[in-house]
């Protein structure tokens, strides 16, 4: 294979893991932000709460942060024309995470009866971003309606109500809040004491159940939906532009041929599943650590099978099909993928590492006492 | 080709501009208070006074305010490239974009875990221990300050990359050049030194409030001098940039630096190069093309740009003549590639290669061509549009200028602050200049101003250009419908006000509140139970 073919792939591949960092550290976060007033019932034990994540919700973020830049540098036809066609939609993921960051450090400092403000800033901007994710999701798999212009300039030929309410994308939704509140219910299990340890513990087994259910809906639902093949041999080699060389139908059940043609990708799934279910009976058995490990899984699982059903499309144009985007024409040259690769190989494992340490250093449980005595704690 | 909407570029522009100018706002003392931070607590380290330990903490509960808002804005703007200039986006996210993820990979991953340790880590490690995650932190918010600015510093002046006429795009060539572009390290030092500025004088400031009050006097006097050292340095050091960022522009950005010095006519237009005035004062009418009121200093200009006693400096006026034969030629290349782009034939290529080093001015008379259309070009209207086109090449010089002297007259004024809150500092002799502390304390605000008033220069004087010489500002913008616009504005507008509100509102009231002297009765009385953190605050370290 050609060397740019192979950088596309493992950029693609990368793709799926940035993802998963991000659902599994973001979404263990919004998770705990979307439980806190269903786990901390006075303002002492949000503020437990809080601080469980409190030393490590800023580097989690950072997920989401580099998921922007590294779709931006790898695949920047991909980046333009997403964030642009979902504008409306991804303005209210902007709006609802920026309350975040400073909803963290100022609930704290402020006068207590303002603090139940900052609170429902929790929630919104918890439980938002998680449905607009998985939202985004489902509507990249039905197909988006868009197209280019000779300059390669994108036109967007649908509204943003079709994205809001559209029942697949919705169901979607549903199954990434469920997914991150049963990590965050499982993290806060992890360093919270009663009473919070055992609101949180209901709250993962729900979201657990619930995200069992709906992954399977998911599956068959995606089975009989239409998706997108291409008719005619491409070259995966071609220069990175989508304008031309591809020729694209819609096919009804086509998200299904990957599945078909290896059929070793059913452990995906299968992956997702077991680790929805080991979430769901590790917490039952009061053992947090390997539950969150299992929820992690579980993602990996998720977007992984997803990945897998839509390889190469990366988001299928619904009214133009043959300008739809996939890992062979919206990539970033073979000079910047390889540039690229490099950074990611010497910094992963890096943060990984210093990551690890600081969640070690902070290790413990989180005592309402721990945090009156710090002068730091939210 | 669909019509772009001059009114959708606009209020992509000016959304762009009031998020980008509002998330500088906190940046400049991040990037200052991070190194004084680390000031104070290798002071603490090596000394073991616990005084010194009293400082990192109490400035660094006034850091963290200002840090929230910071991060919380700079999300949006990781994002607002591909949310409204998407057609920015794909021409240079090839290579745009790279800085932009090393970035976080590098710098925000950095900054963003190591500072949860800061605050949080003050039980649990070592003191050497706590000491290194405070510099890790700072390393971490100055590399992000590298990498975005290596990122913008493309925009100025675009290097490492060429424009590939199969994927319609400018496609990345040359990390080392990328990297290493002047510019970008110019403009990195520039702006990072500025940020050491608005730290300094921040902390300078309110040290200066305490003395007049006769507060803390311990942990002031000794921020006061940490501070007006630090910052007489930077200070200095931020002129001296500024000049090498000037002349820069004099190489790379014609347009830019004429309209930074308020030059109308080549500097040799009356006699000789040397006899130019550098202007301080001009009413620049962008109408007339003319400025209606000038007083200048008679021969610096050259000089002063140029580094030479005779090179004559470019005026805007032929600099926009100048580019008339460009835009000839870039139209023509624009025309060969859209043909290439249909029949990708070798002849239509070819005559693209030709011009293509012009082909931006193409993009830039897509503007004034009927319906934005160059086919639709003919020798009766093409004398006209190459005349409007040459009018556009040129930046709004009263905006440039004006932004331009009132960071510089900033500049020389927080030179001499500084010298003076240094000379008496270590005199020990504040106390009997209190309209010193006054005036450390009133211009708390002015470097931050500054700051933005250089970002204006620089941003503003780069149009009508969002990659020079490559990609019109017009032609980089999404095409979204006006409304959408307008709700994202409107949210954008309420947000950020209540953002910088609550913003003021805590620094003002923890920083009237003070450190808490550990020998002294509790100052803060009855008021404290509003504020739950500072009441349980400060007993750790006593
Ligand atoms: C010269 C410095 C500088 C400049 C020009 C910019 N920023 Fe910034 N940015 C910083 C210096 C900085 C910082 C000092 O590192 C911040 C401020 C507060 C903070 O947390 O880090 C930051 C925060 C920050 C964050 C949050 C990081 C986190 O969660 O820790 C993002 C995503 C961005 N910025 C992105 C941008 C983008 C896309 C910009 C281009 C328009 C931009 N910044 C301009
Ligand atoms: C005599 C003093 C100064 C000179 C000659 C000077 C010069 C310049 C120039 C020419 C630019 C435009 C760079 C470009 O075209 O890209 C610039 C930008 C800028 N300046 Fe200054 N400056 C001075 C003082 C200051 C001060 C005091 C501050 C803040 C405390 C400051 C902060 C900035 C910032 C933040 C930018 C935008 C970023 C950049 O382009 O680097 N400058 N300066
Ligand atoms: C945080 C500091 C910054 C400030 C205060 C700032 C300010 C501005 C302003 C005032 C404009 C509007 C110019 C006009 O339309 O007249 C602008 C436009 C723009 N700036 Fe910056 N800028 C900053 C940093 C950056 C950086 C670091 C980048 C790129 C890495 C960047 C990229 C852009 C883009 C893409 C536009 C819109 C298109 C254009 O006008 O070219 N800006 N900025």
């Amino acid at each position: 294979m050609e060397l740019y073919v192979v950088l596309k792939v493992i950029w693609a591949v990368l793709l799926g893991v940035l993802f998963c960092g991000l659902a599994v550290m973001v979404g263990m976060d919004m998770g705990v932000g979307t439980l806190l007033n269903f786990v901390g019932k006075n303002d002492k034990e949000r503020r437990v709460a809080l601080n469980i994540i409190g030393p490590h919700w800023d580097g989690n973020q950072v997920w989401f942060i580099l998921g922007g830049g590294a779709i931006f540098a790898a695949f920047p036809t991909l980046y333009a024309t997403s964030f642009s066609v979902f504008y409306v939609v991804m303005i209210l993921l902007l709006f609802s995470m920026i309350m975040r960051p400073v909803a963290f450090e100022y609930r704290s400092k402020a006068a207590g009866s303002w603090r139940g403000i900052w609170d429902i800033g929790f929630l919104i901007s918890g439980a938002v971003p998680m449905i607009v994710y998985g939202a985004a999701f489902g509507n990249v798999m039905e197909g988006v309606g868009y197209h280019y212009s000779w300059t390669g300039q994108y036109f967007q030929d649908e509204s943003f109500l079709s994205y809001l309410l559209n029942p697949f994308a919705v169901m979607c939704g549903v199954l990434a809040l469920s997914m991150s509140i049963a990590q965050g219910g499982t993290m806060l299990m992890l360093r919270g004491e009663e009473p919070i340890y055992g609101r949180a513990r209901k709250a993962a087994l729900g979201g657990s159940i619930v995200a069992i259910i709906l992954f399977a809906v998911g599956g068959l639902w995606v089975s009989h939906l239409n998706g997108f093949a291409f008719t005619a041999p491409v070259d995966p080699n071609m220069p990175a532009t989508p304008l031309t060389g591809q020729t694209v139908a819609v096919q009804a059940g086509a998200w299904m041929n990957n599945y078909h043609t290896y059929p070793l990708l059913w452990a995906l799934p299968i992956l997702g599943f077991v680790g929805m279910l080991g979430n769901l009976l590790m917490n039952a058995a009061g053992k947090p650590v390997v539950a969150w490990w299992s929820g992690a899984l579980a993602w990996i699982g998720v977007i992984f099978t997803t990945g897998a059903s839509m390889f190469p499309f990366l988001m299928p144009s619904s009214t133009n099909p043959n300008q739809s985007l996939t890992v062979w024409n919206a990539t970033g040259s073979a000079y910047n993928l390889g540039w690229m690769l490099f950074f990611a190989l010497v910094f992963t494992p890096a943060i990984i590492a210093y990551t690890s340490w600081c969640y070690y250093v902070m290790r413990g449980k989180v005592k309402l006492s721990s945090i009156t005595d710090d002068s730091h704690s939210y | 080709m669909p019509l772009i909407d001059p009114s959708v570029v606009d209020l992509s522009r000016l959304q762009f501009a009031l998020t980008a100018l509002y998330h500088f706002l906190f940046v400049p003392l991040t990037l200052g208070m991070t190194f004084l931070l680390c000031a104070m607590e290798t002071t603490y380290v090596i000394t073991g006074k616990e005084i010194y330990k009293e400082m990192t903490h109490f400035w660094g509960k006034l850091f963290g305010i200002n840090f929230a808002i910071g991060v919380a804005t700079g999300l949006t703007m990781e994002f607002e490239f591909g949310t409204n200039w998407s057609m920015y986006s794909h021409f240079v996210g090839d290579v745009f974009g790279t800085p932009l993820a090393i970035e976080g990979l590098m710098a925000f991953f950095m900054e963003s875990t190591f500072i949860g340790l800061m605050f949080f880590g003050w039980d649990r490690l070592s003191r050497p221990g706590h000491l290194a995650v405070t510099y890790l932190t700072a390393l971490g918010s100055n590399l992000s300050a590298l990498w975005i600015l290596v990122a913008n510093g493309f925009m100025q002046n675009p290097q490492g990359a060429s424009f590939d006429a199969d994927t319609m795009r400018m496609q990345f060539n040359s990390f080392v050049s990328l990297v290493f572009s002047e510019d970008a390290q110019a403009k990195f030092v520039h702006t990072s030194i500025a940020g050491f500025v608005t730290g300094a004088l921040f902390v300078m400031g309110i040290s200066a409030f305490y003395i007049l009050r006769k507060q803390h006097m311990a942990l002031a006097a000794r921020s006061f001098r940490v501070a007006a050292l630090f910052g007489i340095i930077s200070s200095l050091a931020v002129v001296t940039l500024g000049d090498a960022l000037g002349r820069l522009d004099y190489l790379v950005q014609p347009t830019k630096i004429a309209a930074i010095e308020g030059l109308w006519e080549d500097s040799n237009a009356h006699g000789s190069a040397t006899s130019a005035p550098w202007l301080l004062f001009a009413l620049p009418n962008d109408a007339t093309q003319t400025n209606a009121a000038e007083i200048g200093v008679p021969y610096v200009l050259t000089p002063l740009i140029t580094h030479s006693m005779d090179t004559p400096i470019p005026g805007l006026l032929s600099l926009e003549q100048q580019a008339g034969p460009r835009i000839l030629n870039g139209i023509k290349a624009i025309n060969a590639l859209q043909q290439y782009g249909v029949t990708h034939d070798a002849a239509s290529l070819a005559t693209f290669k030709q011009y293509e080093n012009d082909m931006g001015y193409g993009f830039l008379a897509q503007k004034n061509a009927p319906n934005q259309d160059l086919t639709q070009i003919t020798p009766a209207n093409q004398d006209a549009i190459v005349a409007q086109t040459e009018k556009d090449t040129i930046p709004n010089v009263f905006v440039t200028f004006w932004a331009f002297r009132i960071m510089m007259f900033l500049g020389f004024y927080f030179v001499a602050l500084f010298a003076f809150a240094a000379y008496y500092s270590l005199r020990n002799e504040l106390e009997k200049h209190p309209l010193l502390l006054k005036a450390a304390l009133w211009s708390i605000p002015l470097p931050i101003l500054a700051c933005e008033f250089g970002w204006i220069t620089a941003e503003a004087g780069r149009q009508p250009w969002s990659v020079y010489g490559w990609l019109p500002t017009f032609q980089a913008a999404s095409s979204h419908p006006v409304g959408y616009m307008v709700f994202s504005l409107i949210g954008f507008a309420a947000l950020y006000s209540a953002f910088i509100a609550a913003e003021l509102y805590l620094m003002f009231k923890f920083a009237r509140l003070g450190p808490q002297d550990h020998h002294a009765e509790p100052t803060v009385g009855g008021g404290a139970t509003m504020f739950g953190k500072p009441q349980l605050a400060d007993k750790s370290w006593q």
